[in-house]
């Protein structure tokens, strides 16, 4: 038997589960049985056992322990089926009726099935009132703590870090005599600048600081002046034309 | 409207969960079951004739509004509200089971549907969809499921006598579940 579900070409392809084809074995038997359109009641059990085994095997679902466990009693079921049968046909128990019984009972589920499906569509295209998703983390746990518990809690941290690892920030020194040496070269060249032409875009704190500073700087010593037409709106720079005359 | 239309229509529009009618009872206790039950047909009337974006529901053992569905996807596509996953088929199955034989232990879902069902039941448990009625007698007192009213709201069903009989099916079930 096990040679019958081993298919001589069979590669060692990796274990895959076609989750979506079939919901379980009963349902794959189900689906055959309606391809094959055979009754449930009289299955030809030689034909649907046969197309069963090939549809494990081209869903790759041979290894599948439930899958596996139906192909067994399908060949059961065959090969009873063809034992000569002892005395009068009225005696003879089917040897299918166990699989029959399963088959119309999982019908029949299916048939709820349906039905919950389609109440189920019917209700999800319906909003209620302040929709919220379903609350997932529970709420914590009021916090048990005395405050000496804490105070050893926190002494204990303190033990464990007690040379702490300390950095030394060191500030950046602002470079405004190079923004004003920039500032003035683009102002060379052209007499009416923005903000933007005298700070790139991707500029450091530093830079922007620097360059503000050498606007004003500028601006005190009349060598330019600053228009901003709105609050936050792009800074105006124009050369004085005061100092230009001078 | 009556007042006391007017009254229950308030309580449903503030609660987003179907109100049962012992709820919408308490809210005017003077009020009879029969004065209840028309207001309550008073109301759905006028949404339903007079042109409203909502409508009267009874479900899951109460009432409720809830939007009408041609208008589901607009909502849905301006990200105000979003529809619930819907259930796979292999969860649905478990989830008839359930529904019919309640109460029902693991081993007899398994035996129906042919496939182990553990993680389904954890699934469906989380869900809210069903939950732990009891134990059944015998060996090792295997835990007994059953729906809950989420189950009932989110399936738009009244009560679980809504589903139809066994027998209105069109295979004959089993009338008797088997002794294990």
């Amino acid at each position: 038997m096990t040679a019958t579900l081993t298919p001589p070409d069979a590669s060692p392809a990796p274990f895959v589960v076609e989750l979506e084809a079939f919901s379980g074995p009963l349902d794959l038997l189900l689906t055959l049985i309606r391809e094959e359109q055979v009754e449930i009641a009289d299955i030809p059990i030689a034909r649907i056992c046969e197309q069963f085994l090939l549809r494990i095997h081209s869903l790759g679902l041979g290894e599948a322990a439930e899958y596996l466990e139906m192909a067994a009693s399908l060949l059961r079921i065959k090969v009873q089926m063809l034992l000569p049968r002892r005395g009068d046909e009225e005696e003879w128990d089917d040897p299918r009726a166990e699989l029959v019984r399963r088959l119309l009972e999982y019908q029949q589920m299916r048939e709820v099935v349906d039905i919950l499906q389609h109440r189920g569509d019917d209700r999800r295209d319906r909003f209620a009132r302040g929709y919220l998703p379903q609350p997932v983390a529970a709420p914590l746990a009021p916090l048990a703590l005395t405050l000496p518990e804490l105070l050893a809690a926190v002494d204990r941290v303190l033990r464990i870090s007690r040379e702490p690892v300390l950095h030394d920030v060191v500030a950046r020194a602002l470079d405004v005599d190079g923004a004003i040496d920039t500032i003035l070269s683009v102002l060379a060249h052209r007499g009416h600048a923005w903000w933007r032409d005298v700070v790139a875009a991707d500029a450091a704190p530093w830079q922007v600081l620097s360059a503000l500073l050498a606007l004003l700087e500028l601006a005190r010593r009349s060598e330019l002046r600053l228009l901003q037409r709105r609050p936050f709106a792009n800074v105006e720079i124009m050369r004085d034309a005061a100092s230009e005359a001078a | 409207m009556t007042p006391l239309a007017k009254l229950l229509e308030a309580a449903l529009f503030a609660s987003g969960r179907p109100l049962p009618m012992n709820e919408l009872a308490a809210l005017d206790p003077s009020a009879t079951a029969e004065e209840l039950t028309t207001a309550l047909d008073e109301m759905r009337g006028r949404y339903d004739t007079e042109g409203h974006g909502i409508e009267l529901v009874e479900l899951g053992g109460g009432w409720q509004i809830l939007t009408r569905p041609e208008y589901t996807e607009t909502i849905e596509r301006a990200q105000l509200a979003t529809r619930p996953q819907r259930l796979s088929a292999a969860a649905l199955e478990t989830l008839a089971i359930v529904a019919y034989r309640q109460p029902i232990g693991r081993a007899e879902i398994e035996e129906i549907r042919g496939v182990a069902v553990g993680g389904m039941l954890r699934t469906l448990l989380e869900r809210g969809l069903i939950d732990v009625v009891g134990r059944a007698e015998g060996l090792g007192r295997p835990l007994l499921y059953g729906t809950t009213p989420v189950f009932l709201e989110q399936f738009a069903l009244r009560h679980l006598g809504e589903l139809p009989r066994a027998d209105e099916l069109a295979v004959a079930l089993r009338a008797q579940p088997r002794a294990l």
